[in-house]
């Protein structure tokens, strides 16, 4: 595979690194500059990540090796198909969060808007850092950065739950964070590099109780963030954060990064060889079909929105990680479409139940019946990601989830493909009493006149929607996701 | 060429400057800190000249004092690791001694500054001595130089000080006893106190039982110096009563300082083969630094006075240079090295930020620590990239020792101490998220969104420039160290490992 040496990964990564110190010298006493900044390096890391993009889609690898840290252990950013999907994703959906979040945090006047800012750039540092790692050190590196940078958001209101809320973040994250580090030495002690490599590095070194081992350790630590049960619990906790948080730890950086770790691990260091010999996709499998179902059942049993939105977000990253744990082409494809499809539907719900909030105050979704009368927009937007994530066409959860299946009949696991279909049913079964709710009952308290939440709040909502309806029809449109997944499910097989 | 008078000079020069600021003390006090700043200034270059030389020639400098030849006369030798070593402690002391000036108006009166001054400079005097030496009696004075001086400065400190320091004169004068054995025992065995002609004698000795009791006195008498569990009673109270500017000087380095000398004495001048290999001393080192660890975590994890946790939280990193030491193998010895280097800034960017905040407020207990972001902002920014080394977040350094640490513990198939290193970077992320959590947040009603009244308006630090500085270079190395951790493995510690191993 052809290389390109360039530092573009690295100046993508320090346009948000360098945006967060801007952030924090330019202070609370200058919010415009200071939001002028955030935006800037948003835009700025985009446009360096789209940059990269002709070069992957011909099948080259963007490289930048920072430094050497010990034989066959480097600092070093690789980008290939997979992590542009995720890069694409993470710094496409932080300039419309960022938008988002000035128009949120102003209007609400939210305390500590500068470590708020700060903290959310230092935040997609860590996740574009762990996009474009090129071996496990370095995304380690980014993975703690990301986890330790999440936790003055989750903490956020600095209410008593907020603390207690953050300091749950902190013990879940950062006990899987020691499972990877013990996984990450033994892999190093086994192999001798840290290198991903499509369809993994690691067949034939060491005995197959050491690499079921190796997996386990790997599954618990970036499990944990991808919140596969039983170690889900911090991410409905976590949800007393402010909307543009829930929404930015939801859709983009740091569940996404669980899973995206997830990934890696199974596709890139154990690969699809690997796994079938020691048999772990199955129980793998089987591990996430019981989150997927179980999550779902608890999401119909909820009554805030954001709680209920959490559950879902549960079901659907253990979706992918299902597809992936079926080492078909299809699947594979699936769960890295379900990636960026499910990052644009969930951060359009999330940001709808925070507009909801700033104009409202409302959190219950009982609460909310006929509030589509006030804030038809947002709800209208509501209903496409909902939609959406019911795998309704033409949005583009549909698209994933129709690789997602195909995976399962290509695997020939009629099973998980029942599983597929009860989660979607169930996701419909909770999404669609809030719609209806919203529009078709008589309010209790909500005005009845179009009222809705300021321009910089709705906008954001209105562009992730239609994204999600783009997606759905092109998958393939501007930043090439289509492309790029296809790609990787055929270096991964080939390769 | 004066080059080749440094690895004498970088102990004489503070030795003999230390005796001139107790005499221009008295004449007028001011003058003496400059004369330490200039003191340890040149001992930075010296050191500096003497890594230089030792990696340009590639291998250890011999330097004869007096030029009598050993073994009778007393041989400085220095190679990859005392040099590197020299450079931290030398850059450490500096900073901490400028850090010193100002933080010491509040803890120290003002008369008795040129003793302080004086005793600092013997400390450092000692500390470089014992890193310098291949002798192992002129190590013994060294070490006791340095205690001595270190039990006159803790009694400075505050209320209760003074009978810390008499505990640790106890502990220290056994320990010392103890080493002094130690070198007894070889000298019968040997007949030769220079540690190249030692090691060189000794494997006649390999079978002698009396040997054994003469490694064993070693350990435990070093051990005492450097705070190694079990030994380590007399180091919370006496590093937590001591001025804001000892703990800091000392805490870091003297500690350090002593787990150079067990590497030392047990892969230079006891063969790695028999230290380790013929009795199980590796075994219950592990041991002793697996339980240690915890105990000391545990310990951390109940103190309210950041001064007292922070020594525990030596305590246990001690122990982490045990286990790579216990490990015995390449990747766990360059951990053990890395991590004496690594810890001496952790360490000293966490004793000085104790400082300031003493300095600023008045207390060092955590609870108190509330709102405190609003008006120490860089001492805490300080205080979160040392935390976050200690606790082990790449890419600062703490990280890169403890990786080596886990592929040494990985490779010896030593499971429990391997557990042990991650269990305790989970513990530390408790203590030090805990002590974060109470100066980051603040207390707030639910949805009291822009609630602001009533608390200190946000202002920099109040700390003056000269204790802000050097903690901002301190933490400003935890980064760089980490960064370029895999220069200073390839190029130095590569070289500092026994061949043999």
């Amino acid at each position: 595979m052809e290389t390109v040496h360039t530092a573009t990964p690295l100046l993508a990564l320090l346009a948000s690194l360098i945006g967060a110190f801007l952030i924090i010298f330019t202070g609370g006493k200058r919010p415009n500059l200071r939001e002028f900044w955030t935006i800037l390096a948003a835009v700025t890391q985009f446009a360096l990540i789209c940059s990269m993009l002709p070069h992957v889609l011909q099948g080259k690898i963007v490289e930048y090796t920072f430094i050497e840290i010990y034989k066959g252990i480097t600092l070093q950013l690789r980008v290939d198909t997979f992590g542009m999907i995720f890069a694409l994703l993470a710094s496409c959906l932080w300039i419309v969060v960022s938008v988002y979040s000035i128009g949120y945090m102003r209007t609400l006047k939210e305390h500590s808007q500068t470590r708020y800012f700060f903290c959310f750039a230092l935040a997609l540092f860590g996740a574009t850092g762990v996009a474009l790692a090129g071996n496990l050190l370095t995304l380690y590196m980014f993975y703690e950065i990301l986890t330790i940078a999440t936790f003055p958001l989750v903490a956020h209101q600095e209410t008593p739950e907020a603390i207690k809320a953050g300091r749950k973040y902190l013990v879940y994250l950062l006990t899987g964070a020691t499972f990877i580090l013990f996984a990450m030495g033994l892999t190093y002690y086994l192999t001798g590099t840290l290198d991903f490599a499509p369809g993994g590095f690691i067949a034939g070194h060491g005995s197959k109780e050491l690499l079921s081992l190796l997996f386990v350790a790997f599954i618990i630590g970036f499990g944990s963030k991808a919140a596969i049960m039983p170690l889900h619990e911090w991410l409905p906790s976590a949800m007393i954060a402010p909307a543009p948080v829930s929404a930015l730890l939801h859709a983009v950086a740091v569940v996404k990064a669980g899973v995206f770790c997830c990934l890696r691990v199974i596709l890139y260091i154990f690969g699809p060889e690997v796994l079938s010999d020691l048999g772990l996709w199955i129980t793998l499998a089987y591990f996430v079909s019981f989150t997927v179902i179980v999550a779902n059942i608890i999401a119909l049993t909820q009554d805030n929105l954001k709680r209920r939105l959490a559950f879902s977000t549960i079901n659907n990253l253990s979706i992918i990680i299902l597809g992936a744990a079926l080492l078909s082409s299809q699947g594979i494809k699936g769960a890295m479409l379900h990636i960026p499809f499910h990052g644009f539907m969930k951060i359009t719900l999330f940001m709808c139940a925070g507009a909801i909030y700033v104009k409202t105050r409302l959190e219950n979704i009982s609460e909310m019946e006929g509030i589509g009368r006030q804030m038809p927009i947002t709800m209208a937007a509501f209903t496409i990601g909902a939609a959406g994530l019911t795998g309704i066409p033409p949005v583009c959860g549909f698209i994933s989830k129709w690789y997602l299946c195909l995976g399962t009949l290509e695997a020939q696991e009629i099973l998980f493909l029942m599983v597929l279909l009860a989660s979607a049913l169930l996701d419909g079964a909770y999404f669609f009493p809030v719609i209806y709710g919203a529009f078709f009952k008589k309010s209790k308290g909500i005005k009845s006149t179009f009222d809705e939440a300021p321009v910089l709040v709705v906008a954001p909502i209105v562009i992730t929607a239609i994204g999600s309806l783009l997606f759905g029809l092109f998958p393939d449109a501007f930043i090439h996701f289509f492309q790029l997944a296809a790609l990787s499910a055929k270096n991964i097989l080939g390769g | 060429m004066i080059v080749e008078q440094f690895p004498v000079l970088i102990v004489v020069a503070p030795l003999i400057l230390a005796f001139i600021v107790n005499v221009v003390g008295l004449w007028n006090r001011r003058l003496c800190f400059y004369i330490v700043f200039i003191a340890l200034s040149a001992c930075l270059v010296f050191s500096l000249g003497i890594l230089n030389t030792v990696l340009t020639q590639g291998e250890p400098i011999h330097y004869r004092l007096g030029n009598w030849q050993p073994p009778w006369g007393i041989e400085y030798v220095i190679d990859h690791l005392n040099a590197l070593i020299l450079v931290s402690v030398a850059i450490i002391s500096l900073l901490v001694a400028v850090y010193a000036k100002r933080s010491l108006e509040q803890e120290i009166h003002e008369s008795k500054l040129p003793q302080f001054y004086t005793l600092f400079l013997l400390q450092v005097t000692g500390l470089l001595g014992i890193t310098a030496t291949g002798d192992m009696f002129n190590l013994y004075v060294l070490l006791e130089i340095a205690s001595f001086s270190a039990y006159a400065i803790i009694a400075m400190g505050e209320r209760g000080a003074d009978f810390a320091a008499f505990r640790y004169v106890l502990f220290g004068t056994i320990g010392a006893c103890a080493y002094l054995l130690g070198t007894g025992y070889l000298y019968i065995l040997t007949g030769s106190l220079n540690m190249v002609d030692v090691a060189h004698l000794l494997p006649q000795a390999f079978y002698s039982k009396a040997l054994l009791v003469g490694l064993a006195f070693f350990v435990v008498g070093v051990g005492i110096k450097m705070g190694m569990f079990p030994l380590h009673i007399w180091l919370p109270d006496a590093y937590t009563l001591a001025p804001s500017a000892v703990s800091a000087l000392l805490a870091p380095l003297f500690t350090k300082v002593g787990a150079y000398v067990i590497i030392r004495i047990m892969f230079t001048v006891f063969d790695p083969s028999f230290s380790l290999a013929l009795y199980p001393v590796a075994d219950i080192l592990g041991w002793i630094a697996a339980i240690g660890i915890l105990f000391a975590c545990i310990m951390a994890l109940a103190q309210s006075d950041l001064k007292r946790m922070l020594c525990y939280v030596i305590v246990a990193e001690m122990g982490y240079i045990l286990i790579g030491i216990a490990s015995a193998n390449r990747l766990g010895l360059t951990g053990a090295i890395l991590h004496i280097v690594n810890d001496m800034f952790m360490m000293a960017c966490l004793f000085t930020v104790a400082g300031a905040i003493f300095y600023q407020t008045g207390t060092r207990n955590i609870n108190q620590f509330r709102y405190l972001h609003r008006t120490m902002p860089i001492t805490l920014a300080v205080f979160v990239v040392g935390a976050l080394s200690v606790v082990g977040v790449p890419p600062l350094c703490g990280f890169f020792s403890k990786w080596y640490l886990i592929l040494g513990a990985i490779q010896a198939q030593k499971w429990v101490l391997l557990a042990v290193l991650l269990i305790s970077s989970l513990i530390y992320a408790i203590l030090f998220f805990r002590v974060i959590e109470c100066a980051y947040l603040e207390p707030r009603e639910a949805h009291n969104h822009a609630y602001d009244g009533g608390h200190p308006t946000p202002t920099l630090d109040r700390v003056p420039i000269s204790m802000l500085a050097p903690m901002v270079l301190i933490a400003a190395g935890i980064i760089l160290l980490g960064i370029f951790s895999g220069k200073i493995i390839v190029h130095i510690i590569e070289f500092a490992i026994p061949a043999t191993l």
